[in-house]
């Protein structure tokens, strides 16, 4: 047996390639050119039982350290309840397709229309769609948005504060563009708006922030959307939808698009992926949203069925008028977040929101006791903080010596762009106990001595 | 009885189904360390309901989705082939699923090993030199295609090339992903065997020619048996060929893209290795690249030196990040668990079966229905309800709804769009021939009911908890979330 | 049959035009509907800003299609019909009777291009 879920017969085999009127399996190649036909092809190991192949991931994911986590930057380590882990992975969502035929897939269609319900909710935004790749990509498409949206000017004003990686996303994105990406410089670890004012033109199309920011600092944005909508250009706010259960939403601001990642809403960090982007818009801004929207209909008999909608604005309608190709989201990881969700409800998230916020709190006060740990910036925060060891290799030698006491302390800003060296971003969750973070304090206090 | 509640028609104030560990820090007031602008006064509306009514309303939502664990889902240049069990142990496993992305780079030696040979296993399959892991999905990796393109180009000083050659049997995916990465699409035409047409392609080789995207098999799952003389012309007129994936199940161990002459090619692992579809995702879409085009791929890129795997951004052409971390980690863990347990014969092996279930179907179904383009197929074919509809008044879309009631996922329909009334039909390998069979006596038994009760079809599906639905009027007046003052029914 | 009112003007991207003074009333023709089927969604151009002639100025969608209006004539927008905002399917049953939107002509010649109802008869024919 070469290949263990594909099992025909031999017989079988023969009665089917004689119901096609062939004698071999090499017939029915035989439209290939012969000199670009293999007989195999060996530069691949032969295949392995399924416990073997088992038995070697186990051995490379031991080759892999898991250590008690400071890290965040856009993946946090929060709680998963057990019953997201089961339901997430039962096999009837797990293995579909995109809900194309929705007699048959109202499962799965109902959960997103929930999905986007519950995001609506927390962004205080009025439509979703059912979600994008990450919150970087969902960065790329609200910038697209916001460009075909204003029909002059050809300049983004991001934040200095954003996320190093959802601006090197946009260049690539944008890179065949005339856009101009022109950067918002910060004040204390936020932008403050006088600074946006400045460099408002009615050439800007767009203003991208993001706020908890890669500091972990918390923006306010008062004023923001007025000054922005006056010269027609989108106000578009990235955040961690976890930090929404404790500082305003992008809906209280009058942003125009919302963006994140929902990673925090019970999903395994995995090395950063797969994770999902969300978006949510104003209500007008509904049928230039990219990707898939799942809508409420009726069906032949008038009972209430879901159905994926608009589906004119999408790449296989539209081919290259479309203004996203995206087809594959990550609608697993949606449903996911939604079954996190249901199971805390706003209470919950709440409360996850307000313990990382506490315990983040109790661990910077601590550090103040540490000599050579200076906070970076004293503007509000909530889940991450950022200290300051004043130099790359200090910041590394401190990271890499409370490794050692078994603690991942954080992560090193400068490693995401060198302008930020010596910073080292603290991430928190309500995951961690007291006891971890004394620990934190006192490796801390040894590994500096 | 149907299940048919929305998880916020469960709801009941007050109620809540999770319990987080007790603060074991002194509590603090929002308000000692936000200012009032900085708190959020706003309250959303989420369900409250309790870990069972979450788990039964999940658990009855998921058994109102047909799935490849239900059923046979011949959906063509979809592969909706099983998905091994096994491959969610190996993506579960902790020393995975719990690394964070931005840990040092000794401590994620397994995955970063992981994906560098994840990625040598691609490229010897794929006859390609190196790639890149990051793109989400086929569409991604297409998009990450049409960069590179444009990126070597861009070195080249070359800024006239602004044409891509699409095949009008094409998925929408491809002109979407070259158009908005600021090429011009041209359409090319298909020849009589409904493969590219030489001649068309032909008045396109001139200095403005960027490229050609190709599938191949295309999407009528006919082998391009001309790509060498396709890829020569293009290659002397300065151009690039990208090769869309989509349809690589077909020859797996058999023909290599990158032999065919392919520039860069992009995988669908949700298709071709097995990962499952997730209801839309998450996939993965790695793209490979020839020589040339080597210095142009995202970064970070992954090497493996002394011992040591690392992640590395130093690569000056590079077109740059694509995605916020490295991509799908997960699906890639699955699909190398399926390679490892396929090995090179069990892929060939696949890939043999997928062509002969296709044939064996399309010999079963052709007695009753129009196929357009006979002749061997690879591992999907297009059938025409034209004729039917035409005579008896059922659409394809009729015939796909009545092969629900037989407990059997519809084809894709109206795809390629070359094709009027199309249904796309890519059994796989992994169907039993009792399953094959079951499938062509369910067709055969449709094209009765089109003779014998062609209105009954129009009617069709009525097994399923809900029948057709009304699209116009929920595109017209588009209810897209949940509302506390919606009356349902 | 499409019906092909006299009186209009018309292009071959199917759009037909009713000149009043300066100004250009323009909708859809009865075969651009039944081409497109149920129309969901006309979305309109915003009052004031100004279009080349042939810059895509609008779409129009059904379930599964979409169609761009191809702007017929060089001006600045005037008038938009709201009515089509929330009954798009008025375009299906009179298109005649609804404009999607009216431009204040800049180059009046541009006029001498577009078809009578005659031609554009004649042109339905070729198709």
């Amino acid at each position: 047996m070469m290949n263990p879920y594909s099992v025909p017969t031999s017989e079988e085999k023969s009665v089917m390639l004689k119901a096609i009127g062939l004698s071999s399996i090499r017939e029915l190649f035989s439209d290939i050119p012969s000199h670009l036909y293999l007989e195999s092809c060996t530069d691949i190991p032969q295949g392995v039982s399924e416990y073997e192949a088992l038995r070697h991931l186990e051995s490379l994911a031991e080759m892999n350290t898991l250590g008690v986590s400071y890290l965040g930057c856009g993946s946090y380590d929060h709680i998963i309840p057990s019953a997201v882990s089961h339901l997430s992975s039962l096999p009837s969502f797990l293995t579909a397709y995109t809900p194309y035929q929705p007699e048959v897939s109202q499962g799965t269609l109902q959960a997103i229309f929930e999905y986007q319900t519950m995001i609506c909710e927390i962004t205080g935004m009025d439509v979703s769609n059912a979600s994008l790749y990450d919150g970087h990509t969902a960065a790329s498409e609200a910038v697209v948005m916001a460009r075909n949206a204003k029909r002059k000017g050809n300049i983004l004003l991001v934040s200095e504060t954003i996320h190093p990686n959802t601006l090197s996303v946009i260049k690539t994105h944008m890179s065949h563009s005339d856009l101009q990406i022109q950067t918002i410089a910060a004040n204390d670890g936020v932008v403050k708006l006088a600074d946006l004012e400045a460099m408002l033109s009615p050439e800007v199309i767009g203003v991208l922030v993001q706020s908890p920011n890669i500091y972990g600092c918390v923006e306010d944005y008062s004023g923001f959307a007025d000054r922005i909508h006056a010269h027609k250009a989108m106000f578009i706010i990235s955040s961690d939808p976890m930090a929404l259960g404790v500082i305003p939403s992008q809906g209280d601001w009058g942003a125009d698009i919302a963006i994140g990642d929902i990673q925090p809403f019970g999903i395994p960090t995995c090395f950063g992926g797969p994770s999902a982007g969300y978006i949510a818009v104003h209500e007008k801004l509904l049928r230039k949203l990219p990707g898939r929207i799942v809508g409420e209909s009726t069906d032949s008999s008038g009972r209430r069925a879901f159905v994926l909608t608009l589906q004119a604005r999408e790449q296989h309608i539209k081919r290259e008028r479309a203004t996203s190709n995206i087809c594959s989201n990550q609608a697993q990881v949606a449903l996911t977040a939604s079954m996190y969700l249901s199971l805390t409800g706003w209470n919950g998230v709440r409360e996850a929101a307000v313990q990382s916020l506490t315990k983040a709190h109790f661990l910077y006060e601590a550090l103040q006791s540490v000599s050579s740990i200076e906070p970076a910036f004293s503007s509000p925060f909530i889940g991450e903080f950022t200290i300051d060891l004043g130099s790359a290799e200090q910041a590394g030698a401190f990271l890499s010596g409370m490794r050692e006491h078994g603690i991942f302390a954080g992560v090193h800003l400068g490693e995401l762009d060198a302008s930020m060296a010596g910073l080292i971003a603290v991430s928190v969750t309500e995951k961690r106990t007291k006891a971890e973070l004394e620990q934190y304090v006192h490796s801390a206090q040894e590994v500096l001595s | 009885m149907t299940y048919t509640s929305l998880i916020y028609e469960k709801s009941c104030p007050g109620r809540q189904g999770y319990r987080f560990p007790a603060l074991d820090v002194p509590a603090i007031k929002l308000s000692e360390v936000l200012p009032q602008s900085l708190i959020r006064s706003s309250v959303p509306n989420l369900p409250e309901v309790s870990e069972v009514d979450v788990v039964r309303h999940y658990t009855n939502l998921s058994q109102k989705c047909f799935s490849v664990d239900t059923g046979s889902y011949p959906l063509g240049s979809c592969t909706m082939k099983y998905n091994p069990k096994v491959n969610e142990d190996a993506a579960a496993l902790k020393g995975f699923s719990q690394l964070h992305p931005l840990q040092p780079q000794q401590s994620i030696q397994g995955i970063l090993r992981l994906q560098y040979e994840l990625l040598e296993r691609l490229s010897a399959l794929t006859g390609m030199k190196w790639g890149t892991l990051q793109p989400f999905a086929g569409a991604h990796g297409e998009y990450t295609g049409m960069k590179l393109f444009k990126a070597y180009f861009d070195k080249l000083g070359d800024t006239r090339r602004k044409r891509i050659l699409i095949p009008t049997s094409s998925h929408g995916t491809n002109p979407a992903s070259a158009h908005m990465s600021g090429f011009e699409v041209i359409e090319v035409a298909a020849n009589e065997r409904g493969l590219v047409s030489l001649k068309d392609l032909e008045q396109y080789l001139d200095d403005e020619l960027a490229g050609i995207m190709l599938t191949n098999p295309n999407t009528l799952g006919l082998f391009e048996d001309d790509i060498l003389t396709i890829a020569g012309s293009v290659h002397r007129a300065g151009g690039l060929l990208y090769y869309d994936g989509a349809n690589f199940n077909a020859i797996m161990g058999k023909t290599r893209p990158g032999d065919m002459g392919f520039d860069v090619i992009h995988l669908n692992l949700h298709k071709t290795f097995a990962t499952p579809h997730g209801g839309g995702g998450p996939g993965a879409g790695p793209v490979l690249v020839s020589q040339r085009m080597l210095p142009f791929l995202p970064t970070p890129d992954i090497t493996f030196s002394d011992g040591v795997y690392q992640l590395t951004t130093d690569r000056p052409d590079s077109i740059g990040r694509i995605s916020g971390f490295y991509g799908n980690i997960g699906v890639l863990i699955r699909a190398y668990t399926y390679i490892l347990v396929m090995g090179a014969d069990g892929l060939q092996e696949a890939s043999e079966h997928a062509v002969l279930f296709a044939n064996y179907v399309k010999e079963g179904l052709k007695k009753a229905y129009l196929l357009p383009y006979d002749q061997i197929c690879k591992h999907e074919f297009v059938i025409s309800a034209q004729e039917i509809k035409e005579t008896y008044g059922v659409s394809a879309m009729d015939i796909a709804k009545g092969l629900i009631d037989e407990g059997i996922h519809p084809p894709t329909m109206y795809f390629p769009l070359i094709v009027p009334e199309a249904l796309m039909i890519e059994p796989t390998e992994t169907e039993s021939k009792a399953d094959l069979d079951r499938f062509i006596d369910a067709m055969l038994l449709l094209k009765q009911k089109v003779i014998d009760d062609p209105d009954a079809l129009h009617a069709a599906p009525v097994t399923t908890p809900i029948g057709r639905v009304d699209e116009v009027q929920a595109a017209r007046k588009p209810v897209v979330r949940w509302r506390p003052d919606t009356v349902s029914s | 049959m499409s019906e092909v009112r006299k009186g209009l003007w018309y292009t071959t991207d199917h759009e037909w035009i009713r000149l009043e003074g300066t100004k250009a009333y323009v909708g859809i023709t009865d075969y651009a509907q039944a081409q497109l089927g149920e129309v969901v969604y006309v979305e309109l151009p915003e009052i004031d800003d100004e279009f080349e002639k042939d810059d895509e100025i609008s779409s129009i969608e059904s379930v599964k299609a979409a169609s761009a209006i191809i702007n017929p004539l060089t001006g600045t927008v005037k008038e938009v019909n709201e009515d089509l905002e929330d009954t798009p399917e008025h375009i299906n049953s009179d298109p005649f009777e609804y404009f999607i939107y009216a431009i204040e002509l800049s180059d009046e010649s541009e006029c001498d291009d577009l078809l009578d109802a005659d031609a554009y008869s004649a042109y339905l024919e070729t198709l």
